[in-house]
């Protein structure tokens, strides 16, 4: 299983216009993730997706470092996002092809260089998530369920050996969304997950509570949801 | 939902299909210089008869080719009438009709070239000029992407029009614009991150 440390991160992001300069989207935060599957829990705005994008460098810590599996995402940003795949809650900018095997197609290009041969993997991938009969369909034309399994198949063919998603069953129906719960938590790596279903970060192995910009829980799942479950009673 | 066939390949067997991409595209060329050069109502009908054969050759669907070229037609029948106004019918006709030619001929060509076989086309014109620094792969991949983008654009045009609709402000263009500039913003920037995430540009 993959490592990913935070050591004293700390992201702030500038406000043009606002009444601060700048405000602080994660206070220094030090982690070690080590779990198969790691859940993060808390309100819109809470830093969640901030701490999420951090692991494959999309957003940078202005103070600190992220490492995965020894590899500063600062230094070693090619590496990681190679070791790193990563599902956004909104799969219609993940997919960035015309039609189904042309995106899985792309995201083979460095494991297969003869172009036929990638053509034939990415068929290959399609068909291991039953997606094979939609090779040829514009993307455009693909529910929503489908554009989020064709994206999460997109970034699986890379074979990472971590995966962050962020949010990736919000935009989905209830059917869609278990199905794609149940393709993630049964997944052979390690899993970092942003996510307001509760009862898929309840079947992680551990879970954060971000309220803030600031982890104020860690650890057994069944403990952290009922803690934020609690903040919220408090805060409604 | 709004359409374009531009961007959307129809995989298909017609001698269009299986053309190669750089005979196509020196065709297209060649017929706009010739809607250019010899401009005239003879030239632009002959423009509409080729560029409806090949749209039918190509297997362009009629229903989704006339909702697609809708916004396009509109646009066309405004320069229309100012033709007409200005210099006259024949006038028009020749400027309109060779446009509108040229539309159908784009969109026969899109139809009958997946984008892989583009990018493969691209990527091969350019390889001689990697030695001044051009990443002809990253040339051929901002050409899909904007491919890809014509459609996208029209969906989100679409839902931004029906938001502004839903609201009663469907006559107000700031209701509609401002909505869909920032939405177009924020999914470029969103396929920025996508991007990144992929390690596309890295290599």
């Amino acid at each position: 299983m993959s490592r990913i440390q935070l050591e004293q991160v700390v992201v702030r992001a500038a406000t043009p216009g606002g009444p601060v300069p700048e405000v602080t989207v994660l206070q220094e935060t030090t982690l070690d993730l080590t779990e198969r599957r790691v859940a993060l829990i808390g309100p819109n705005g809470s830093g969640k997706s901030t701490l999420a994008r951090l692991v494959n460098g999309l957003v940078e810590p202005t103070s600190g470092r992220v490492v995965v599996d020894g590899l500063d995402v600062a230094r070693k940003g090619r590496q990681v996002r190679r070791k790193v795949g990563f599902v956004f809650t909104d799969p219609t900018a993940q997919l960035v092809m015309p039609t189904v095997v042309e995106d899985v197609a792309l995201s083979l290009r460095h494991r297969v260089r003869d172009k036929q041969e990638r053509t034939a993997a990415a068929l290959a991938v399609l068909a291991s998530y039953g997606l094979e009969e939609l090779a040829d369909r514009s993307v455009h034309t693909l529910s929503g369920g489908q554009r989020q399994l064709l994206a999460l198949a997109g970034v699986l063919a890379t074979a990472p050996a971590v995966l962050v998603a962020d949010e990736p069953t919000t935009l989905l129906d209830l059917r869609n969304a278990r199905r794609i719960s149940d393709l993630l938590l049964g997944l052979d790596q390690q899993l970092v997950l942003a996510t307001h279903d509760l009862d898929l970060a309840l079947r992680c192995d551990r879970a954060l509570l971000v309220e803030g910009g600031a982890v104020v829980a860690d650890g057994d799942p069944a403990e952290v949801v009922a803690a934020y479950r609690a903040s919220v009673e408090r805060t409604v | 939902m709004a359409f374009s066939p531009i961007g959307d390949y129809q995989p298909g067997h017609s001698v269009l299909h299986r053309l190669p991409v750089g005979t196509k595209l020196l065709g297209m060329v060649a017929l706009s210089v010739v809607a250019v050069v010899f401009r005239g109502p003879e030239t632009t009908t002959g423009l509409l008869v080729l560029a409806v054969a090949l749209c039918v050759v190509a297997g362009v669907r009629l229903g989704r080719a006339v909702r697609a070229l809708r916004g396009i037609l509109i646009g066309m029948a405004l320069l229309a009438a100012y033709q007409t106004w200005q210099r006259g019918a024949e006038h028009a006709f020749v400027v309109v009709g060779a446009f509108v030619a040229l539309v159908l001929l784009a969109t026969a060509f899109t139809t009958s070239t997946s984008v892989e076989r583009m990018i493969d086309a691209i990527t091969r014109w350019l390889g001689p000029f990697r030695r001044f620094g051009v990443r002809p792969d990253l040339v051929a991949l901002a050409f899909s992407l904007m491919i890809r983008g014509i459609p996208l654009t029209l969906e989100i045009a679409g839902e931004t029009r029906d938001a502004a609709r839903a609201r009663g402000l469907e006559r107000s263009p700031r209701a509609y614009l401002t909505p869909l500039v920032i939405r177009v913003v924020a999914h470029a920037r969103a396929t920025g991150d996508a991007l990144h995430a992929r390690g596309i540009g890295d290599d």
